[in-house]
Protein backbone atom coordinates (compact mmCIF):
# COMPACT_ATOMS: atom_id res chain seq x y z
CA UNK A 1 0.00 0.00 0.00
CA UNK A 2 2.60 2.28 1.05
CA UNK A 3 4.73 1.38 -1.72
CA UNK A 4 1.79 1.97 -4.42
CA UNK A 5 1.28 5.40 -2.79
CA UNK A 6 5.18 6.16 -3.42
CA UNK A 7 5.00 5.15 -7.11
CA UNK A 8 1.33 7.06 -7.27
CA UNK A 9 2.79 10.50 -5.90
CA UNK A 10 6.54 10.60 -5.09
CA UNK A 11 9.25 11.45 -8.15
CA UNK A 12 10.88 9.12 -10.88
CA UNK A 13 13.15 6.39 -9.64
CA UNK A 14 16.71 7.80 -9.13
CA UNK A 15 15.69 11.21 -9.25
CA UNK A 16 17.02 13.11 -6.42
CA UNK A 17 14.33 14.88 -3.99
CA UNK A 18 14.99 17.91 -2.26
CA UNK A 19 14.30 18.07 1.44
CA UNK A 20 15.54 20.77 4.55
CA UNK A 21 18.67 18.90 6.46
CA UNK A 22 18.09 18.03 9.96
CA UNK A 23 19.72 20.54 12.54
CA UNK A 24 23.50 20.62 13.31
CA UNK A 25 22.64 18.85 16.55
CA UNK A 26 20.99 15.81 16.92
CA UNK A 27 18.84 17.47 20.05
CA UNK A 28 17.17 20.58 19.46
CA UNK A 29 19.24 22.80 21.94
CA UNK A 30 16.78 25.73 22.31
CA UNK A 31 14.60 23.01 23.99
CA UNK A 32 17.35 22.34 26.40
CA UNK A 33 16.75 24.86 29.24
CA UNK A 34 12.78 23.68 29.03
CA UNK A 35 13.95 19.98 29.95
CA UNK A 36 16.15 21.67 32.02
CA UNK A 37 13.45 23.74 34.37
CA UNK A 38 10.88 20.64 34.38
CA UNK A 39 13.71 17.97 35.55
CA UNK A 40 15.15 20.77 37.91
CA UNK A 41 10.77 21.20 39.32
CA UNK A 42 10.39 17.75 39.60
CA UNK A 43 13.80 16.95 42.03
CA UNK A 44 12.58 20.12 44.16
CA UNK A 45 9.16 18.49 44.31
CA UNK A 46 11.30 15.27 45.79
CA UNK A 47 13.31 17.10 47.73
CA UNK A 48 10.83 18.82 49.61
CA UNK A 49 8.70 15.95 49.61
CA UNK A 50 5.54 18.19 48.44
CA UNK A 51 2.62 16.21 48.03
CA UNK A 52 1.13 19.07 45.70
CA UNK A 53 3.90 19.35 43.23
CA UNK A 54 4.93 15.18 43.35
CA UNK A 55 0.95 14.86 42.44
CA UNK A 56 1.55 17.32 39.63
CA UNK A 57 4.21 16.36 38.21
CA UNK A 58 3.18 12.62 38.40
CA UNK A 59 -0.32 13.37 36.66
CA UNK A 60 1.00 16.47 34.20
CA UNK A 61 3.67 13.83 33.08
CA UNK A 62 1.82 10.41 32.96
CA UNK A 63 -1.14 12.23 31.31
CA UNK A 64 0.78 13.46 28.36
CA UNK A 65 3.40 10.45 27.86
CA UNK A 66 0.05 8.74 27.66
CA UNK A 67 -1.53 10.58 24.84
CA UNK A 68 1.18 11.25 23.08
CA UNK A 69 2.24 7.62 22.52
CA UNK A 70 -1.18 6.70 22.06
CA UNK A 71 -1.77 9.56 19.64
CA UNK A 72 1.47 9.14 17.84
CA UNK A 73 0.90 5.69 17.95
CA UNK A 74 -2.60 5.41 16.84
CA UNK A 75 -3.28 8.35 14.84
CA UNK A 76 0.20 10.01 13.01
CA UNK A 77 1.96 6.57 12.97
CA UNK A 78 -0.73 4.95 10.34
CA UNK A 79 -0.61 8.77 8.35
CA UNK A 80 2.95 8.33 8.09
CA UNK A 81 2.88 5.11 7.34
CA UNK A 82 0.89 5.81 4.20
CA UNK A 83 3.05 8.82 3.24
CA UNK A 84 5.32 8.86 0.47
CA UNK A 85 9.19 7.72 1.23
CA UNK A 86 10.30 11.39 0.90
CA UNK A 87 7.08 13.05 2.67
CA UNK A 88 8.17 10.43 5.84
CA UNK A 89 11.86 11.56 5.36
CA UNK A 90 11.14 15.01 5.78
CA UNK A 91 8.04 14.73 8.65
CA UNK A 92 11.19 12.51 10.23
CA UNK A 93 13.64 15.44 10.15
CA UNK A 94 10.93 18.29 12.01
CA UNK A 95 9.49 15.41 14.44
CA UNK A 96 12.29 13.18 15.87
CA UNK A 97 14.45 15.42 16.84
CA UNK A 98 11.71 16.76 18.98
CA UNK A 99 10.58 13.91 20.27
CA UNK A 100 14.30 13.33 21.84
CA UNK A 101 14.13 15.76 23.87
CA UNK A 102 10.27 15.52 24.94
CA UNK A 103 9.51 11.89 25.90
CA UNK A 104 12.49 11.03 27.89
CA UNK A 105 11.68 14.57 29.80
CA UNK A 106 8.12 13.45 30.04
CA UNK A 107 9.06 9.73 31.34
CA UNK A 108 11.17 11.05 33.81
CA UNK A 109 8.95 13.27 35.41
CA UNK A 110 6.10 10.70 35.36
CA UNK A 111 8.36 8.00 37.37
CA UNK A 112 10.75 10.34 39.48
CA UNK A 113 7.57 11.65 40.84
CA UNK A 114 5.17 8.35 40.88
CA UNK A 115 7.75 6.45 42.40
CA UNK A 116 8.24 9.31 45.52
CA UNK A 117 4.47 9.78 45.58
CA UNK A 118 4.21 5.88 46.09
CA UNK A 119 6.70 5.89 48.82
CA UNK A 120 5.15 9.27 50.81
CA UNK A 121 1.97 7.56 50.32
CA UNK A 122 2.85 4.48 51.65
CA UNK A 123 1.93 2.44 48.77
CA UNK A 124 5.10 0.96 48.06
CA UNK A 125 4.56 -1.23 51.37
CA UNK A 126 3.98 -5.06 50.79
CA UNK A 127 0.77 -4.70 53.17
CA UNK A 128 -0.45 -1.90 50.90
CA UNK A 129 -3.79 -1.92 49.61
CA UNK A 130 -2.27 -0.63 46.03
CA UNK A 131 0.90 -2.95 45.97
CA UNK A 132 -0.64 -5.53 43.53
CA UNK A 133 -1.05 -2.31 41.54
CA UNK A 134 1.97 -0.91 41.79
CA UNK A 135 3.31 -4.07 40.94
CA UNK A 136 1.50 -4.81 37.98
CA UNK A 137 2.78 -0.81 36.76
CA UNK A 138 6.09 -1.76 37.39
CA UNK A 139 5.94 -4.67 34.74
CA UNK A 140 3.98 -2.61 32.69
CA UNK A 141 7.08 0.56 32.63
CA UNK A 142 9.44 -2.30 32.58
CA UNK A 143 8.22 -3.74 28.82
CA UNK A 144 7.64 0.06 27.82
CA UNK A 145 11.43 0.68 29.10
CA UNK A 146 12.51 -2.26 26.99
CA UNK A 147 10.87 -1.35 23.35
CA UNK A 148 12.01 2.60 24.02
CA UNK A 149 15.45 1.81 24.88
CA UNK A 150 16.29 -1.68 22.84
CA UNK A 151 13.97 -0.62 19.82
CA UNK A 152 13.25 2.71 19.31
CA UNK A 153 15.17 5.45 20.72
CA UNK A 154 18.43 3.71 18.95
CA UNK A 155 16.23 3.93 15.77
CA UNK A 156 15.90 7.45 16.51
CA UNK A 157 18.75 8.31 17.03
CA UNK A 158 20.15 6.56 13.99
CA UNK A 159 17.39 8.28 11.38
CA UNK A 160 18.86 11.75 12.65
CA UNK A 161 22.35 10.47 11.75
CA UNK A 162 21.15 8.99 8.34
CA UNK A 163 19.53 12.44 7.77
CA UNK A 164 22.68 14.23 8.13
CA UNK A 165 24.83 12.49 5.73
CA UNK A 166 24.74 14.25 1.94
CA UNK A 167 23.26 11.63 0.51
CA UNK A 168 20.53 9.90 2.85
CA UNK A 169 19.87 6.14 1.94
CA UNK A 170 15.46 6.36 2.53
CA UNK A 171 15.44 2.34 2.84
CA UNK A 172 17.48 2.43 6.42
CA UNK A 173 14.94 5.26 7.14
CA UNK A 174 11.87 3.09 6.18
CA UNK A 175 13.61 0.13 7.56
CA UNK A 176 14.26 1.79 11.01
CA UNK A 177 10.56 3.84 11.17
CA UNK A 178 8.76 0.35 10.62
CA UNK A 179 9.81 -0.02 14.23
CA UNK A 180 7.48 2.37 15.21
CA UNK A 181 4.28 0.60 13.50
CA UNK A 182 5.18 -2.86 14.56
CA UNK A 183 5.82 -1.59 18.56
CA UNK A 184 2.46 0.50 18.23
CA UNK A 185 0.28 -1.69 19.38
CA UNK A 186 2.16 -2.84 22.46
CA UNK A 187 2.96 0.40 23.39
CA UNK A 188 -0.85 1.40 23.24
CA UNK A 189 -2.20 -1.65 24.85
CA UNK A 190 0.38 -0.72 27.48
CA UNK A 191 -0.93 3.00 27.75
CA UNK A 192 -4.42 1.99 28.35
CA UNK A 193 -3.29 -0.55 31.05
CA UNK A 194 -1.87 2.26 32.82
CA UNK A 195 -4.42 4.41 32.32
CA UNK A 196 -6.66 1.21 34.23
CA UNK A 197 -4.25 0.87 36.72
CA UNK A 198 -3.51 4.56 37.63
CA UNK A 199 -7.47 5.35 38.09
CA UNK A 200 -7.53 2.09 40.16
CA UNK A 201 -4.99 3.24 42.70
CA UNK A 202 -6.69 6.58 42.53
CA UNK A 203 -9.73 5.55 43.94
CA UNK A 204 -9.00 2.53 46.12
CA UNK B 1 18.69 21.22 1.59
CA UNK B 2 19.83 17.52 0.70
CA UNK B 3 19.25 15.51 -1.86
CA UNK B 4 17.69 12.00 -1.61
CA UNK B 5 18.07 9.00 -4.04
CA UNK B 6 14.13 8.15 -4.71
CA UNK B 7 15.50 4.80 -6.50
CA UNK B 8 15.87 1.25 -4.06
CA UNK B 9 19.30 1.27 -2.49
CA UNK B 10 21.09 -1.63 -3.03
CA UNK B 11 24.16 -3.71 -2.19
CA UNK B 12 27.67 -2.64 -2.18
CA UNK B 13 29.64 -3.01 -5.45
CA UNK B 14 25.86 -3.23 -7.10
CA UNK B 15 26.30 0.47 -8.30
CA UNK B 16 27.81 2.71 -5.17
CA UNK B 17 24.40 2.90 -3.29
CA UNK B 18 24.47 2.58 0.71
CA UNK B 19 23.66 -1.16 1.74
CA UNK B 20 20.45 -1.24 3.21
CA UNK B 21 21.42 -2.46 6.43
CA UNK B 22 25.33 -2.40 6.37
CA UNK B 23 25.57 -5.01 9.71
CA UNK B 24 23.78 -7.67 7.75
CA UNK B 25 26.22 -6.78 4.85
CA UNK B 26 29.24 -6.89 7.20
CA UNK B 27 27.87 -9.86 8.89
CA UNK B 28 28.61 -8.01 12.20
CA UNK B 29 27.43 -10.30 15.70
CA UNK B 30 24.25 -9.92 16.97
CA UNK B 31 25.03 -7.23 19.56
CA UNK B 32 22.05 -5.13 19.53
CA UNK B 33 19.67 -8.62 20.38
CA UNK B 34 22.27 -9.95 23.16
CA UNK B 35 22.13 -5.81 24.80
CA UNK B 36 18.57 -6.18 24.76
CA UNK B 37 18.55 -9.54 26.55
CA UNK B 38 20.97 -7.88 28.79
CA UNK B 39 18.52 -4.91 29.33
CA UNK B 40 15.74 -7.50 30.07
CA UNK B 41 17.20 -9.36 32.77
CA UNK B 42 17.94 -5.71 34.32
CA UNK B 43 14.89 -4.27 34.25
CA UNK B 44 13.41 -7.66 35.92
CA UNK B 45 15.32 -7.67 38.22
CA UNK B 46 14.68 -4.20 39.16
CA UNK B 47 10.87 -4.83 39.00
CA UNK B 48 11.60 -7.98 41.63
CA UNK B 49 13.71 -5.99 44.07
CA UNK B 50 11.25 -2.72 43.77
CA UNK B 51 8.20 -5.20 44.41
CA UNK B 52 10.19 -7.21 47.32
CA UNK B 53 11.94 -4.20 48.66
CA UNK B 54 10.04 -3.23 51.81
CA UNK B 55 9.11 -6.88 52.24
CA UNK B 56 12.85 -8.17 53.17
CA UNK B 57 12.89 -11.08 51.14
CA UNK B 58 16.14 -13.06 49.32
CA UNK B 59 18.01 -10.64 47.24
CA UNK B 60 19.74 -14.23 45.87
CA UNK B 61 17.11 -14.79 42.20
CA UNK B 62 18.14 -10.40 41.92
CA UNK B 63 22.20 -11.52 42.04
CA UNK B 64 21.43 -14.71 39.73
CA UNK B 65 19.97 -11.82 37.30
CA UNK B 66 22.79 -9.45 37.39
CA UNK B 67 25.31 -12.12 37.69
CA UNK B 68 23.61 -13.50 33.63
CA UNK B 69 23.16 -9.98 32.33
CA UNK B 70 27.14 -9.51 33.52
CA UNK B 71 28.35 -12.25 31.27
CA UNK B 72 25.92 -11.39 28.87
CA UNK B 73 27.32 -7.68 28.50
CA UNK B 74 30.78 -9.34 28.55
CA UNK B 75 30.24 -12.00 25.50
CA UNK B 76 28.40 -9.11 24.00
CA UNK B 77 31.76 -6.81 24.15
CA UNK B 78 34.03 -9.86 23.58
CA UNK B 79 31.86 -10.56 20.15
CA UNK B 80 31.86 -6.54 19.27
CA UNK B 81 35.75 -6.39 19.48
CA UNK B 82 36.84 -9.11 17.40
CA UNK B 83 34.04 -7.07 14.46
CA UNK B 84 35.77 -5.70 11.36
CA UNK B 85 34.51 -3.50 8.65
CA UNK B 86 32.90 -1.33 11.74
CA UNK B 87 32.17 2.34 11.92
CA UNK B 88 34.38 1.91 15.09
CA UNK B 89 34.93 6.37 14.69
CA UNK B 90 31.00 6.79 15.03
CA UNK B 91 30.18 4.00 17.67
CA UNK B 92 32.78 5.86 20.10
CA UNK B 93 31.39 9.22 19.20
CA UNK B 94 27.80 8.49 20.10
CA UNK B 95 29.14 5.51 22.65
CA UNK B 96 31.01 8.36 24.62
CA UNK B 97 28.02 11.15 24.96
CA UNK B 98 25.25 8.50 25.55
CA UNK B 99 27.46 6.98 28.30
CA UNK B 100 27.44 10.53 29.81
CA UNK B 101 23.96 10.82 29.74
CA UNK B 102 23.58 7.52 31.38
CA UNK B 103 26.20 7.92 34.09
CA UNK B 104 23.94 10.91 35.29
CA UNK B 105 20.78 9.13 34.83
CA UNK B 106 22.27 6.21 36.73
CA UNK B 107 24.32 8.37 39.56
CA UNK B 108 20.67 10.33 40.05
CA UNK B 109 18.79 6.96 40.78
CA UNK B 110 21.85 5.71 42.94
CA UNK B 111 21.34 9.10 45.06
CA UNK B 112 17.43 8.47 45.38
CA UNK B 113 18.37 4.90 46.62
CA UNK B 114 20.65 6.16 49.03
CA UNK B 115 18.42 9.08 50.29
CA UNK B 116 15.57 6.64 50.48
CA UNK B 117 17.54 4.70 52.78
CA UNK B 118 18.18 1.67 51.25
CA UNK B 119 21.18 -0.48 52.47
CA UNK B 120 22.77 -3.41 52.47
CA UNK B 121 22.64 -6.40 49.68
CA UNK B 122 20.15 -4.76 48.34
CA UNK B 123 21.51 -1.80 47.71
CA UNK B 124 24.72 -3.51 46.08
CA UNK B 125 22.47 -5.43 43.89
CA UNK B 126 20.75 -2.07 42.96
CA UNK B 127 24.09 -0.27 41.55
CA UNK B 128 25.35 -3.17 40.30
CA UNK B 129 22.10 -3.33 38.04
CA UNK B 130 22.51 0.78 37.67
CA UNK B 131 26.11 0.15 36.24
CA UNK B 132 25.58 -2.56 33.50
CA UNK B 133 22.06 -0.25 32.64
CA UNK B 134 24.44 2.62 32.14
CA UNK B 135 26.82 0.49 30.45
CA UNK B 136 23.96 -1.70 28.02
CA UNK B 137 22.13 1.36 26.98
CA UNK B 138 24.89 3.35 25.60
CA UNK B 139 26.03 -0.08 23.58
CA UNK B 140 22.36 -0.73 21.92
CA UNK B 141 22.66 3.24 20.74
CA UNK B 142 26.24 3.58 19.30
CA UNK B 143 26.04 0.05 17.90
CA UNK B 144 22.74 0.84 16.30
CA UNK B 145 23.99 4.31 14.47
CA UNK B 146 27.36 2.53 13.60
CA UNK B 147 25.67 -0.69 12.09
CA UNK B 148 23.92 1.52 9.63
CA UNK B 149 27.28 4.13 9.31
CA UNK B 150 30.42 3.77 6.75
CA UNK B 151 33.39 2.55 8.03
CA UNK B 152 35.13 5.75 7.32
CA UNK B 153 32.51 7.62 9.59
Amino acid sequence: MAQAVHEATGPPAGAPVDLPRPPASIVPLRGLPFAIAVIGGMVAAIATNAEWALDFYHVVGGGLWTAIDLFVGLVVGPIIGSMSIPARIEFSTRFMPKMALIMPTLVTMTLGAGWQLARHLGNLAPGSVNHGWLVASYIIVGVMTVIALGVLEPANITVLFELRKPRPNPAVIEKLMKRFIYTAGITGAMQIATLVIMTRIATQ
Amino acid sequence: MTAIESSTPTLPGDGGHQPVDAGEARRLPPVAELAVATLVLIVVGGIYLAAEMQAGASVTPAVVLLVAAVVLLAINFAMLSRAQQFAWRRFRVVGRWTLLAYVVIAGMLEYVFIYDGVRGSTLAVLSGMLAVFAIDVPLILAFTVARFANERE
